[in-house]
């Protein structure tokens, strides 16, 4: 719907580049002629970004836009009855403790991921360049995980969580730890848990690929320098590796922040958002809302609010890493 | 000596139990697969007592092979569709110069943070004002749309690194944009092509919550959503199920032991430098 404007918007502005290159100083059949070579190359550009725009532009820009829009509304989403109620969704999105509820998780699975997925992420990627026989066996198992569609693994973990067959309670009744042994996914003190140990072994393999390219990009005449100096293998990743990662610390923290701020499909496969509502998260809140109980206003502000949640995020940690490569 | 032996001990010793941690649910879900359901009440995590395909064939009786093919259909067009797009909007992006480039190339870019949820009801609302609604074309323009932005981040990386004395010399032989784009640039950019290509049919063969939403009858379900009707219909049956999973997630194994390299550079390459 908004596909036309975005192409108008893309034409008038190369259009009036073009002639106000055009204006320039310039003898007069010189100006004529470059004045036509713009001119082409403001349809060039202009024929060449539209697709792409058009696409992005109704899926991407359009969507959010009616996100903003429906979330004024009291509206099922599958009759015509909309209900103009302004702000009415947001201020009840305060009292509704599932709401807080489900954010709340979503801030825990940012936390999780940050202190478990990237640590592990950066030794399975050390790992990877030790003396070890055999290694592109090691990593090629180290990777698997991340191949995997999420729905197999959440169902997949299903079995391996479930109570009278399960992997994990036969591992422990073969370690001697019966006490321990529960319903992993059914006990809403271990439910959010089980769930997040998941999320770690799915994301895990991703950063150490990352770390891993970040690695290999280190030139290797400062560790032949830093040999020279006798440093020790703790030295060197100190002074050396761990430096020169931190951009890619960075990025990897930005995308699993994200990443666990959208988290969704192994929750909905997995649980549900239950066991009475302890492992929802924004995103499966608002699916539930909209799409199974047809309450698509009021999924609507919530989903918006989700949008608005990652916007600040990413906003503060660029803040922050412009502040750090300012102090350097 | 000693101590560098406990040392290469304890290493190994971190590297096995990182396999074991990433390799056990795994080696589970294919060592089940090849049981019979009788064998796996008795004793779930032991070896198979032989390699039956018994559980495999039984597929073939269900719409596993739908599902398989619905998805191949989406992810070939979407994939092919994301790298015409993203190729022809990165060449103005990376090699011309023109006022509105930066702020589109930000847009773009912005769309790599957003979350899908975010747009799922308006492109609920306008897949069905648009009759595609439960068809597996409806999946499509979703899918193109969020690839984009990496795609163009790899495609503008890549062209940015060609030489101009390309483009000049194409020019003087009198090669219209077009040509040149395509005839002369688009050929150099194959590396990025299966960057991207790989990339995204990773990310779309295993995408769900729109296909959750967007489609309705078995017939256009795709892969992860038939798994997981098969969760709820044969939850009795895990040899079975174990069997659906892993022959689900065999096209992109197999895509990763033929072209790992290639796969570890492209998230790289989506992720770091965007």
């Amino acid at each position: 719907m908004n596909q036309p404007t975005e192409k108008k918007l893309v034409a008038t502005d190369t259009e009036s580049q073009a002639q106000q290159k055009a204006t320039s100083p310039g003898s007069a059949p010189k100006k004529r002629q470059k004045r036509s070579i713009k001119f082409k190359e403001g349809w060039t550009i202009l024929l060449f970004l539209a697709p792409a725009l058009a696409v992005y532009g109704l899926y991407v820009v359009y969507a959010i836009g009616m996100t903003f829009y429906y979330s004024l509304f009291e509206w099922s989403g599958i009759d015509q009855d909309f209900n103009f109620i302004g702000l009415q969704n947001y201020v009840f999105q305060f009292t509704d403790g599932v709401f807080w509820q489900s954010v709340s998780n979503n801030f825990l699975l940012v936390a999780a991921s940050l202190l478990t997925q990237l640590p592990l992420g950066l030794i399975m990627a050390l790992l990877l360049f030790a003396p070890i026989k055999g290694i592109r066996f090691f990593r090629s198992v180290y990777f698997m995980p991340f191949l995997m569609s999420t729905v197999a693994i959440g169902i997949l973990f299903t079995y391996i969580y479930d109570p009278s067959f399960g992997l994990v309670n036969e591992l422990l009744g073969f370690v001697g730890l019966e006490a321990l042994q529960r319903g992993w996914l059914g006990d809403e003190s271990t439910a959010i848990w089980s769930i997040i140990a998941v999320v770690v072994w799915q994301f895990a393999p991703f950063y150490m690929i990352l770390f891993r390219a970040a690695i290999v990009g280190i030139p290797e005449e400062l560790y032949e320098a830093a040999d020279i100096d006798g440093a020790s293998k703790f030295q060197r990743f100190r002074k050396i590796t761990f430096p020169l990662l931190i951009p890619t610390i960075v990025t990897s923290s930005i995308l699993s922040i994200i990443g666990a701020l959208k988290y969704f499909d192994l929750i909905y496969v997995m649980t549900g958002g239950g066991p009475n509502n302890s492992t929802h998260l924004m995103a499966t809140y608002m699916y539930d809302h909209a799409f199974s109980y047809f309450n698509m206003g009021y999924g609507s502000s919530i989903s918006f609010s989700m949008f608005v949640i990652a916007l600040i995020v990413t906003i503060f940690i660029l803040f922050i890493d412009r502040k750090r490569k300012g102090e350097f | 000596m000693v101590l560098n032996i406990i040392k290469k001990f304890l290493l190994y010793l971190l590297a096995i139990a990182l396999l074991l941690f990433t390799g056990l649910p795994f080696f589970a879900m294919v060592n089940t697969s090849f049981k019979e359901q009788l064998e796996f009440m008795q004793s779930p995590w032991s070896l198979p007592e032989s390699f039956n395909l018994e559980q495999y064939m039984l597929l073939f009786e269900t719409d596993f092979f739908t599902y398989f093919g619905n998805s191949l259909i989406v992810v070939v067009i979407s994939v092919i569709l994301t790298i015409i797009l993203s190729a022809m909007a990165s060449y103005p992006l990376a090699r011309l110069k023109f006022r509105l480039s930066t702020p589109i190339f930000v847009l773009f870019l912005v769309g790599m943070m957003i979350p899908i949820h975010t747009t799922l009801v308006p492109i609920f609302q306008l897949t069905q004002s648009m009759g595609l609604y439960d068809s597996l074309w409806a999946l499509i323009g979703p899918y193109v749309a969020f690839a984009l932005p990496v795609s163009i981040v790899i495609f503008t990386q890549f062209l940015k690194e060609l030489p101009v004395e390309l483009e000049e010399s194409a020019k003087i032989d009198g090669c219209g944009h077009f040509t040149l784009f395509w005839k002369i640039l688009f050929p150099l950019l194959k590396p990025a092509v299966a960057t991207i290509t790989i990339y995204n049919f990773i990310i779309m063969w295993n995408e769900f919550i729109f296909a959750l939403v967007l489609t309705n009858s078995p017939s256009n379900a795709t892969l992860p959503l038939g798994l997981r009707e098969f969760h709820g219909d044969f939850s009795v049956n895990v040899p079975g199920m174990m069997a659906a999973l892993t022959l689900a997630s065999l096209p992109l194994l197999l895509i990763y032991f033929i072209a790992q390299e290639r796969i570890v550079k492209g998230i790289a390459a989506g992720s770091v430098k965007g």
